[in-house]
């Protein structure tokens, strides 16, 4: 029946062309994927009880059987994992596979003490390339881009993460790594890079020192950014499309989980589409742990579904954020959570009041319109806690007038404190003087305890 | 008329003027004029040179927030009431000085004085007007 079809756009015939097989899974009706998912779940329980002794052991004490969970909705009975439990089974306590079987090891960038280890069967390595070809996949990558990642390569999974799933997709790969920012200036000039992978906070500092440089990355082939392993807001997405004229998506992971690609965006950017049948999302009260319904804000619960040598039951991330109830119009069925903005450990009492680094960045922004380099420095005198926000001047709010510069600063004050209800110092301090790091950028320094 | 003045963020701690002087001592980039607006907190360093353009894109490589400003500057004899003279020109024009500095020219007995106003080229005007000799940028190379 000619015409009972409406032809194929142009468009949709290129979206076709460019469908990659591994996002099939993307698409699954959800009562297929819940028996998925139960699948794999009740098969990663008896596995874990059975090959890790301390998971075995946390069960005991918890009085729960390991027969007790039959389906998703028996999950919240069972005990959390959190980062303690990870940190003191170091090096090996939660291996599931033993070491002949285990291909790969990763560790945590440990900021307090020893790092966390993790371990990748083959099995596992090909999972987390899977995930990370649909996570390149959903944002437009295809075979023919040129992906340059610049995402740390070594010990951080960042790198080879993003490397194996590139170059899974079929995309040309430069193993640019971190740092060298001219260097990698220069690659994107003239290796005809399309994609960037990074973390944000890098990619704003590239974008300042290609202007110093005299290069105008509007005009260079690159088009999307792949940005994750820290938080980022609207108003930085917004500040890097501008500036480098490309597409700029959230991508989320952790190490303990299997590294980047457990959740991303797709082209409507409108929350994170987690993969569900490989890691099981819950949000729960980060108070009570006690499940939230969907929609409601709450500490982000992962457990992994087809992990071998590593599975993790339950996992408190400490990422606050909310599962978002309604389908994704782009038609996957996989559930979104919304982008993380906080965590619940980056919460800072000051003189009793809870401040997040987040409210410090939107009140920033209200004055600036752009978010600037920032720190908080957190120090002790005469017993009181003092807070200050040591805040970068850029080429758009320096003046040769010192009242200018007077008033910029009382404005930042005014607006810190609106939002913050508390009386902050503020210090302009000149550019590129606050540290950033090669990966995350160190947003607070504490020394109340030196004090 | 109007000379191009470099003004560079310094933050008020021991040895911050120091690197944006020796980054342009180093490039031979010879300085005509200089002042430093201080605060408790940080200082403004305002530079005349005498290529602006290089000493500005040596002071951005470096990482410096510049900003270009245009001042003026005027000659009047090195003697009291030297300045009055010049600022009655003003009075009553409405023009209002942002903020201004002078130097001696060592050789003669006249002074320099350089002028930002919020109204550059009115002050033009009105300086001329009232026989105030504004200075062209190459004269400043004399000094």
């Amino acid at each position: 029946m000619p015409g009972a079809y409406p032809a194929m756009s142009v468009d949709a015939t290129r979206t076709a062309a460019r469908f990659h097989p591994s996002s099939a899974a993307d698409f699954l009706p959800r009562p297929l994927l819940a028996q998925v998912q139960t699948g794999r779940l009740c098969e990663t329980l008896e596995r874990t009880f059975a090959s890790v002794p301390a998971w075995r052991e946390k069960m005991r004490a918890a009085g729960i059987s390991s027969g007790a969970v039959r389906s998703l909705a028996d999950l919240p009975k069972l005990p959390f994992t959190t980062k303690s439990d990870l940190r003191d089974a170091y090096p090996f306590g939660l291996f599931a596979s033993p070491m002949e079987q285990i291909v790969r090891l990763h560790a945590s960038s440990g900021t307090t003490g020893k790092p966390i280890v993790v371990a990748y069967t083959r099995e596992d390595v090909h999972v987390w390339t899977s995930v990370m070809i649909r996570s390149f996949a959903m944002a437009g990558v295809h075979a023919g881009d040129v992906v340059q990642n610049a995402y740390g390569y070594g010990l951080f999974t960042g790198g080879l993460g993003a490397h194996y799933g590139a170059e899974g997709l079929g995309a040309t790969v430069i193993p640019a790594s971190g740092g060298n920012t001219e260097r990698q200036i220069l690659v994107m000039k003239d290796f005809g890079v399309t994609v960037i992978c990074c973390t944000p906070s890098y990619f704003l500092h590239m974008i300042d020192r290609a202007a110093q440089l005299g290069v105008d990355l509007r005009e260079l082939p690159v088009r999307i950014g792949i940005f994750g392993a820290e938080p980022w807001t609207e108003a930085m997405r917004r500040r890097i499309q501008n500036l480098a004229g490309i597409r700029a998506f959230d991508i989320y992971g952790l190490s303990e989980i299997i590294g980047p690609g457990v959740a991303m965006e797709c082209e409507c950017r409108e929350g994170l589409h987690v993969f569900e049948d490989h890691f099981y999302p819950e949000v729960v009260d980060p108070g009570t742990g006690e499940p939230l319904p969907d929609g409601e804000e709450g500490e982000l619960v992962l457990t992994t579904l087809t992990k071998r040598a590593m599975p993790v039951i339950r996992y408190r991330t400490r990422d606050i954020t909310a599962l978002i109830p309604e389908p994704c119009s782009c038609g996957r069925t996989l559930r979104r959570i919304r982008r993380i903005g906080r965590r619940s450990d980056d919460m800072l009492i000051v003189r009793g009041v809870n401040v997040f680094p987040s409210q410090v960045e939107a009140a920033l922004l209200e004055v600036e319109h752009t978010l600037p380099h920032y720190q908080i420095v957190l120090t002790r005198a005469h017993g009181l806690d003092q807070m200050e926000v040591q805040v970068e001047v850029t080429p758009e709010t320096f003046s040769d007038r010192v009242s200018a510069m007077e008033q910029l600063s009382g404005k930042i004050a005014e607006a810190l404190e609106r939002v913050l209800g508390l009386r902050v110092q503020v210090t302009l301090v000149e550019p590129n003087t606050i540290a950033r790091s090669e990966g995350k950028a160190r947003r607070v320094v504490d020394r109340r305890s030196a004090v | 008329m109007k000379l191009q003045q470099l003004s560079v963020f310094c933050e008020n701690k021991p040895g911050r003027l120091l690197e944006p002087v020796r980054l342009l001592a180093r490039a031979g980039v010879d300085l005509r004029a200089l002042t430093l607006a201080d605060t408790e907190k940080f200082g403004i360093l305002r530079l005349i040179v005498r290529d602006w353009q290089e000493a500005r894109q040596l002071l951005q490589s470096a990482g410096a927030v510049v900003k270009v400003t245009e001042v003026i500057a005027v000659e009047v004899p090195d003697r009291p009431g030297g300045l009055a003279e010049v600022l009655e020109r003003l009075d009553g024009s409405g023009i209002n000085i942002e903020y201004m500095y002078a130097f001696p020219y060592v050789r003669g007995e006249r002074a320099v004085l350089v002028f930002r106003f919020d109204d550059t080229d009115g002050a033009i005007r009105c300086l001329t007007a009232g026989g105030i000799r504004v200075l062209e940028r190459t004269e400043l190379d004399g000094f």
